[in-house]
């Protein structure tokens, strides 16, 4: 026994170890429910974080696009409408007014990183007998580069924009049978036509994507376009990314313009994560719960298999409140070293299932993050649970008759 | 008595009381000890024994009539107040020695003084030492219970009884589950322990010779003291 023990702890420790199939087994089986909150934890929270970098570094966080073009509706007097329907007139590609001035007013705005004006709409791309529908994005690469990170997804060539150089997605020359160096005639339906060169591929990840979004010049994609001058949007960087919603609307109402932010655009994506943070609640919820049932479970059976021992400590003066805690200290132990284990055991899962799962194209599924603080606060949970777990059984142990608990 | 040990006054017990299955276990029992007294208590199976034994050592509560130990009134006393005279005046040896299995010997007989004192302090350590060594174990005084032969466990009993050097030991058929041979030393060394530290001692037992060889005996048949 050890001297700086005190009573409780050296009794809780000595019965614990003396029924030492039954502890080992409900510190498994509390492991187990640790580990499995520790693995989903830390995986989701990955997941999670990888998701938004992605998402965020191949869009803009705020978009200021041009308001929609409506037909007036044609007044006689007060109330009085000429015209009883009025049609949706079709959107022509429009600039956004007075952009630059818009512009220098975005990058006097301490709270947006970048401001990348871009001109885009749809062209042609033919190559021989083949051709394409294709997005242009016409863009300035030394703003549009820090919103999307497009040389990251370059597989081959380089991420240059002269003003006869095209970036294309990897399934779009595979279409049309081009590569690098390649030349492609780009036509609009307004009638431009230009012949550029493949400067480079990129691999998005995602077919749509790599079989339609080229990148060229901004003067191209305005000549091309026939908008000379103007640009289709505005694209924003944001310093945080969660005030995105709010400067979006300060934006709006200052100017005749739409503002769209990423969370706007996004909502599925943000319910999609509530309900993973919802499930995941839900399974720490019923886990835990479980575990405790469990650790109450054999600290009743323990309670009646030492009926005997606490008949007998009661009558050599030891008080109920002593035997109370006799039995909470058991339940606070099984949780804590259950916790330590399970946190062990989910902390290898972690890093054994991040060197397994990959991505389709080979990079990690997710980040491993292994913070210190998810342990730290598992084990206080656990410990606390299993104390809690043992409040019904060290009760019952306090009441318990010692006449009767000696008689057995 | 200025100088009684023990002094009961009309002491009732009835199990259940109001209900069908009332039970009266003792009747009007008076009784008193003297300090140093080695008092045996006899009498039939089932005729109210332990019962009597138990609320003497403040473990059930009589149902009527007072007890007072070493002067001291304890009816009224609180849970926690009752529990505190256990530890501190009563020691109790069982028929079936009941150690606590999970420690040794050494440690059973220090346990009542780590539930007084809260830690393990050297002078327990000290005091569960003599105390083996009086009843002549010290070469088994780290094994486990479970190691040990009947007389050795009740050996130890009759050491962790004596821990707190309680005013009075109780001994309820400590020689029960032994062999004559057992029996009659650890006989001896109640005996002994009641000439040589004065502790009073009030043992049952069925068995005449050992009855005889006390300071006194009661007689308790169906809840009554017959002499």
């Amino acid at each position: 026994m050890k001297r700086w023990l005190p009573f409780e702890w050296i009794v809780a420790i000595r019965f614990l170890l003396e029924g030492k199939l039954q502890s080992i087994f409900i510190i498994v089986g509390i492991s187990i429910g640790v580990g499995v909150i520790v693995f989903m934890s830390a995986m989701l929270t990955g997941l999670q974080a990888n998701f938004i970098k992605r998402v965020l570094t191949s869009q803009a966080h705020i978009q200021i696009l041009p308001p929609d073009q409506l037909a007036r509706p044609q007044r006689h007097g007060v109330d009085e409408i000429e015209d009883a329907i009025i049609q949706r007139p079709s959107q022509r590609l429009v600039s956004v007014d007075q952009w630059q001035k818009i512009r220098r007013q975005l990058e006097a705005m301490p709270e947006i990183a970048v401001v990348a004006p871009t001109a885009a709409g749809s062209a042609l791309a033919k190559r021989g007998d083949a051709s394409r529908a294709i997005t242009l994005n016409g863009v300035e690469p030394e703003t549009y580069f820090l919103v999307v990170h497009v040389p990251d997804y370059l597989v081959q060539g380089q991420a240059r924009l002269l003003s006869d150089d095209i970036l294309i997605g990897i399934d779009l020359a595979k279409d049309l049978g081009a590569n690098v160096g390649d030349k492609l005639n780009v036509t609009t339906s307004n009638g431009g036509a230009r012949i550029l060169t493949i400067i480079g591929l990129l691999d998005f990840g995602n077919k749509g994507a790599n079989s339609r979004s080229t990148f060229v010049s901004l003067r191209t994609a305005q000549s091309l376009l026939g908008m000379l001058g103007g640009v289709t949007t505005i694209d924003l960087s944001l310093k945080d990314i969660y005030a995105a919603e709010d400067i979006a609307q300060n934006i709006q109402s200052s100017n005749d313009v739409i503002a769209d932010s990423w969370i706007k655009t996004n909502a599925q994506f943000f319910t999609a994560i509530r309900a993973q943070n919802l499930t995941n609640m839900l399974i720490r919820v019923f886990v835990g719960l479980s575990v405790a049932f469990g650790i109450a479970a054999v600290l009743v059976v323990s309670v009646i298999q030492r009926s005997r021992d606490i008949g007998i400590l009661r009558a050599m003066g030891t008080s109920r409140g002593q035997i109370m805690r006799l039995f909470l200290i058991q339940g606070g132990v099984l949780g804590f070293f259950g916790s330590l284990f399970g946190s062990a055991l989910g902390g290898f899962a972690l890093i054994y299932w991040h060197a397994a799962a990959r991505q389709a194209d080979g990079s990690e599924l997710f980040p491993l993050v292994i913070e210190y603080q998810l342990f730290v606060w598992t084990a206080v949970l656990a410990t606390f649970t299993g104390l809690l777990a043992a409040m019904a059984p060290a009760l019952r142990a306090a009441k318990l008759d010692p006449v009767v608990a000696i008689r057995g | 008595m200025a100088n009684s040990i023990l002094t009961l006054n009309k002491i009732n017990k009835v199990y259940n009381p109001g209900e069908a299955s009332e039970v009266a276990v003792l009747h009007d029992i008076d009784f008193e000890m003297a300090k140093g007294e080695f008092v045996a208590i006899m009498g039939p199976s089932g005729s109210g024994k332990s019962t009597l034994l138990n609320i003497i050592g403040l473990l059930d509560r009589p149902t009527s009539g007072t007890l007072s130990i070493n002067g001291q009134n304890t009816s009224g006393l609180e849970d926690a107040e009752l529990t505190h005279l256990r530890c501190h005046k009563i020691g109790f040896v069982f028929q079936y020695h009941y150690l606590i299995s999970a420690f040794t010997a050494l440690e059973n007989v220090m346990m009542p003084l780590l539930v007084d004192h809260g830690f393990q302090t050297e002078r327990a350590e000290q005091r569960a030492k003599e105390l083996i060594d009086r009843v002549g174990l010290s070469n088994v005084a780290h094994h486990r219970s479970n190691d040990m032969s009947g007389g050795q466990q009740q050996r130890v009993a009759i050491a962790r009884g004596l821990a707190m050097n309680p005013d009075i030991l109780l001994a309820d058929e400590p020689t029960g589950n032994l062999d004559t041979e057992n029996t009659k030393s650890i006989f001896d060394l109640l005996r002994e322990v009641n000439r040589t530290s004065g502790t009073s001692i009030l043992l049952i037992t069925h068995n005449h010779d050992l009855g005889r060889q006390c300071d006194r005996i009661i007689q308790v048949v169906d809840g009554r003291i017959v002499s």
